[in-house]
């Protein structure tokens, strides 16, 4: 018999978890973006709606890491595995909210037409989907290697921001308000990618036992 | 293998290093240096290279056989008594080699004190039991007798709870108050160094706290060498830790470390649970 058996198990539980709020995220970002495209309301007043759903899982996550700390006193590799797994808990229930945020600049724009094409927007998203998706890959794999490379994606979502945040500025004369919901969703997107990066950097202190700015 | 403390790099990015405690400019009280020794044709241990630095708490871990209790025992010579143990290589205490035929294992003792798994309170009244070594080194006076046993009972955080009955029996104290006997017993010859051997695994929880709180307090003062199959225990009261497997040091660092972000991956199965 595997010695801590249980406790192996119930570190895969977590690591279902953090797994399982991550497609939440990714969903109400996808969906959101959707619902921006499609000026679809009801769908961006859905999301704002399961919301709740990541925000306790989150919770769950967090009650079922303090658990596993009292009862099992992990050191070493185990207690970096849980602390990580609240930290990178709490990055991605951020990723979910912004995607509720991104729902509500839907709404504000309701039904106006575009200023301009959502091109670098979609950019953003796409790369920033990529970013979570490999995050969560590299979370479950302990795979330092990928961890590094959402650092440099982040990099060409920098980028992009500045570029859509330059292109709307010259727009601000046209439609001021959804110019400025716009850059609110580059905003959203450029910080979902900047919380990816940080569950990398959580994915190095887990594997290495050190810490290492992948946001410089 | 070496085990020596090797002074940590500063390293802006590396945090891990940040905690470590720099202990470099204090002295060592023991350097082991290529320690093997023989049980008959049992090779126990194995190249120890091992330096313990004054005023420290050094926690020695590692499964059954390991050799954790035959190093400690190596530290004051009472492997002596095993028929049959052979050693090479040398262990300095202050600078003198303890191996070497011509150090009087008398003279050693009273420099090096010994806490054992049970309490082993001699069959006498609470005040002989502590006045029993200065006794053997001649001290006759009663007044300063008195006053060793009060400040090695207060030294050993047991004076409050025994003072109004000095001359009671020590078998009627409790198994915790017993061990604390036993550290002013160990106390009251004015040691340099004391070695405990799983002084807490007879002892109930709060007990162990009160033995490991009192550790802080005696580190200020002694230096301590404590053997513990309590990894939790090892981590609260030591300032470095030695793994041994197989006779090894595995690995020798700051707690901090061994405990976060041990080196090597025999370390890490051992203090995460996952064999011993």
């Amino acid at each position: 018999m595997a010695v801590r058996e249980k406790f192996e198990q119930e570190l895969a539980q977590l690591n279902g978890k953090i797994v399982e709020l991550a497609n939440l995220a990714s969903e109400s970002i996808s969906r959101s973006f959707t619902a921006l495209e499609n000026q679809d309301l009801d769908l961006a007043l859905e999301i704002i709606e399961d919301d709740t759903k990541a925000d306790m899982l989150e919770e769950e996550i967090n009650e079922y890491a303090i658990l596993l700390i009292a009862k099992q006193q992990p050191v070493a590799i185990d207690l970096r595995r849980i602390i990580a797994a609240i930290k990178i808990a709490s990055d991605i229930e951020r990723m979910a909210d912004f995607g509720v945020n991104i729902a509500k600049s839907a709404i504000r724009i309701g039904q106006q037409p575009f200023i301009e094409s959502l091109a670098h927007l979609r950019q953003m998203k796409d790369i920033t989907l990529e970013m979570i998706h490999l995050s969560i890959l590299a979370f479950e794999k302990d795979d330092v290697v990928m961890a590094r490379n959402i650092a440099e994606m982040d990099d060409e979502v920098d980028r992009l921001y500045g570029e859509s945040i330059k292109s709307l500025l010259r727009l601000s004369n046209e439609n001021l308000q959804q110019v400025t919901q716009l850059s609110f969703i580059a905003r959203y997107l450029e910080r979902t990618a900047d919380h990816a990066t940080n569950v990398a950097e959580s994915i190095y202190y887990l594997v290495r036992g050190r810490h290492f700015d992948l946001n410089e | 293998m070496t085990a020596t403390i090797v002074k940590p790099e500063v390293n802006k990015k590396d945090s891990s290093q940040v905690n470590e405690i720099n202990t470099f400019d204090k002295e060592l009280v023991y350097e082991t240096k290529d320690l093997n020794l023989w049980y008959g044709d049992n090779h126990a241990l194995k190249n120890i290279n091992l330096d313990i630095t004054e005023n420290e708490v050094a926690a020695i871990i590692g499964p059954s056989g390991c050799g954790k209790s035959t190093y400690i025992k190596t530290l004051n010579r009472m492997i002596e008594l095993v028929p049959g143990v052979k050693t090479s290589g040398e262990i300095k205490y202050r600078g003198r080699n303890i191996l070497d035929k011509s150090y009087k294992v008398e003279e050693l003792r009273t420099h090096v004190g010994m806490v054992f798994q049970k309490p082993n309170p001699f069959p006498k009244s609470i005040y002989e039991n502590v006045a029993y070594g200065p006794k053997i080194h001649g001290i006759k006076n009663k007044k300063i007798l008195d006053e060793i046993v009060e400040k090695s009972l207060r030294g050993a955080a047991i004076w409050d709870e025994v003072k109004d009955r000095l001359n009671q029996n020590a078998y009627g104290l409790s198994g915790g108050q017993q061990q604390r006997l036993c550290i002013a017993r160990c106390l009251a010859i004015e040691p340099d160094v004391i070695l405990m051997d799983e002084p807490t695994s007879a002892l109930d929880p709060i007990s162990t706290l009160k033995v490991e709180e009192l550790v802080q307090e005696l580190k200020k003062e002694f230096s301590i060498i404590i053997v513990t199959h309590n990894m939790q225990q090892a981590a609260r009261i030591s300032d470095k830790t030695a793994f041994f497997l197989n006779g090894e040091v595995i690995e020798y660092k700051d707690t901090n470390t061994i405990f976060s972000n041990p080196a090597d991956k025999r370390t890490e199965d051992y203090i995460t649970g996952r064999f011993g």
